[in-house]
């Protein structure tokens, strides 16, 4: 049914690029300047450290055809509380390469691009196509694209190899989940000063899509915690539609506002909205401040609970942290500086630049069975509402030549 | 056979549609002229300057929450742990 489905929106976008073929524009779109980035993160939060460092090249070959290729590594230690609930930390790396190339044709862009990711345990490969077409004067701008990603999931028994003395990993490969994603993009100039956007995608997800290090719990008598975990069990399809609109404003002096909101909903009765507001204010031509606030919230997945009655009670059944009823809220500032303003050597400028969030995650009914149980006068389902508060920091450096 | 020829119709119904609104972009006079651009045309309005540092905290978002889709590319991966 899902692949019906599936096949029939393929043949719908195949026909509206047709269609878009069709037209033979006067005057041409250009490609963005070459570029060379160097990024560094750190994510801390919840039980968990993330350092990710990425590298990215971008240059055009001719006046229509660019390619750019992005090598990205995150290293993961320690775990999130529903993984330290039933096993030990653990520690992994993640090394992610893509490519893109992009050619422009009059106020087309056609844009091909291929990602591979490859954990211990996790392989992912995603390839995708999309086109740009500017019209109406460029006044709007209509985005089509298309994704396929195949990954392949596994278990690693908690072994690393990363320890003086601690065992290899042993991998236990699970199975292969199939994911296809639409996206239909609209971009609209209203006024000299604002412009609007729209935002539609639909994702179908095939296969093993459960989490396997995450466990359910269940109501066990005979078990002196008053609990018993087993292993999670997923539907093995699901079928997600987001719709985001955004606005961007420019205001009476020199900075932007810009305000989006998404609306989420997909097969397993997950509804989320996301508020996003954002205000860019820059000084002279030498910095652009950013400061920005988000909030979201979702209600919980139909197969999630925090504590089942008794094992198998339910065909499907997960308790995995991002299934739960949860609220966040992000705080954010960002500051770039542009420096070599007369270029040096082969580049004409370049950037530097600064960037914190903070998220403060609360679950509504998702509980902290980690810290919290019998042995503290916590009877199970009593525990307190698990919250955490993470920061995420990042600094880049941008050339454009 | 009936998904057939209903995906024959809107095939063509997409063709003639898309055909018409392309040609009819030619036409259409732009209320915003491109010298009233200038403010469009400054970084600070640009959707997304920086598609890494997106791409990051999309794919952090994701690994956190149930939603996902219409907001830039989030990577490849699992975001177990």
């Amino acid at each position: 049914m899902m692949r019906t489905s599936a096949q029939r929106i393929v043949g719908r976008a195949a026909v509206i690029f047709a269609a878009l073929l069709l037209v033979r524009a006067t005057c041409a779109d250009v490609l963005p300047d070459d570029r060379a980035d160097l990024f560094y993160s750190k994510y801390s939060g919840g039980g968990m450290d993330i350092t990710g460092e990425s590298a990215l090249v971008r240059k055009k070959i001719t006046e229509n055809l660019a390619v750019e290729v992005n090598y990205f590594v995150d290293k993961v230690s320690g775990a999130s509380i529903d993984v330290l609930s039933q096993a030990s930390q653990i520690k992994d790396e993640r090394k992610q390469s893509s490519g893109t190339v992009e050619y422009v044709h009059d106020k087309t862009t056609y844009t091909v691009s291929f990602i591979n990711s490859v954990e211990r345990d996790y392989k992912s490969d995603t390839g995708s196509f999309s086109l740009k077409q500017d019209m109406f004067g460029d006044l709007t701008t209509l985005s089509l694209a298309f994704s396929n990603t195949n990954d392949t999931v596994g278990e690693n028994d908690g072994g690393c190899g990363c320890y003086n003395g601690s065992a290899p990993p042993s991998i236990t490969w699970l199975g292969h989940a199939e994911s296809r994603s639409y996206d239909v993009d609209l971009s609209q100039i209203l006024t000299k000063n604002f412009i609007a956007g729209v935002n539609f995608n639909v994702i179908t997800d095939q296969g093993y899509l459960a989490n396997p290090y995450r466990s359910v719990r269940y109501l066990d008598p005979t078990n002196a915690k008053g609990y018993s975990l087993a292993s999670q069990d997923y539907p093995d399809t699901r079928t997600s539609t987001a719709v985001q609109v955004e606005g961007k404003y420019y205001l009476p002096y020199r900075a932007a506002i810009t305000g989006s909101y998404r609306y989420f909903r997909d097969t397993w009765a997950i509804v989320g909205n996301t508020y996003e507001l954002d205000y860019t204010h820059p000084i002279s031509n030498i910095w652009i401040l950013e400061g920005r606030f988000r909030y979201y919230k979702q209600n919980h997945a139909n197969f999630y609970s925090d504590l089942f009655a008794y094992a198998d009670e339910f065909r499907f059944e997960g308790r995995d942290q991002d299934l739960a009823a949860q609220d966040n809220y992000t705080i954010g500032a960002k500051a770039t500086y542009a420096f070599l303003p007369n270029g040096w050597k082969m580049f004409k400028r370049a950037t530097v630049t600064f960037d914190v969030s903070r998220v403060t995650f609360h679950y509504l009914d998702f509980r902290d069975i980690k810290y919290y149980g019998v042995q503290n006068g916590y009877q199970p389902g009593d525990e307190p509402l698990y919250q955490f508060n993470a920061t995420v920091f990042q600094i880049y450096m941008s050339m454009f030549f | 056979m009936p998904s057939l020829r209903r995906s024959i119709q809107w095939a063509c119904a997409a063709l003639v549609a898309g055909a018409g609104l392309m040609s009819s972009a030619c036409t259409i006079q732009p209320w915003v002229k491109p010298y009233e651009r200038d403010r469009l045309a400054d970084p600070i309005m640009t959707w997304d300057r920086d598609a890494i540092s997106s791409a990051y905290l999309d794919h952090i978002r994701e690994s956190r929450e149930g939603s996902r889709g219409a907001s830039g590319s989030a990577g490849g991966g699992c975001g177990c742990n």
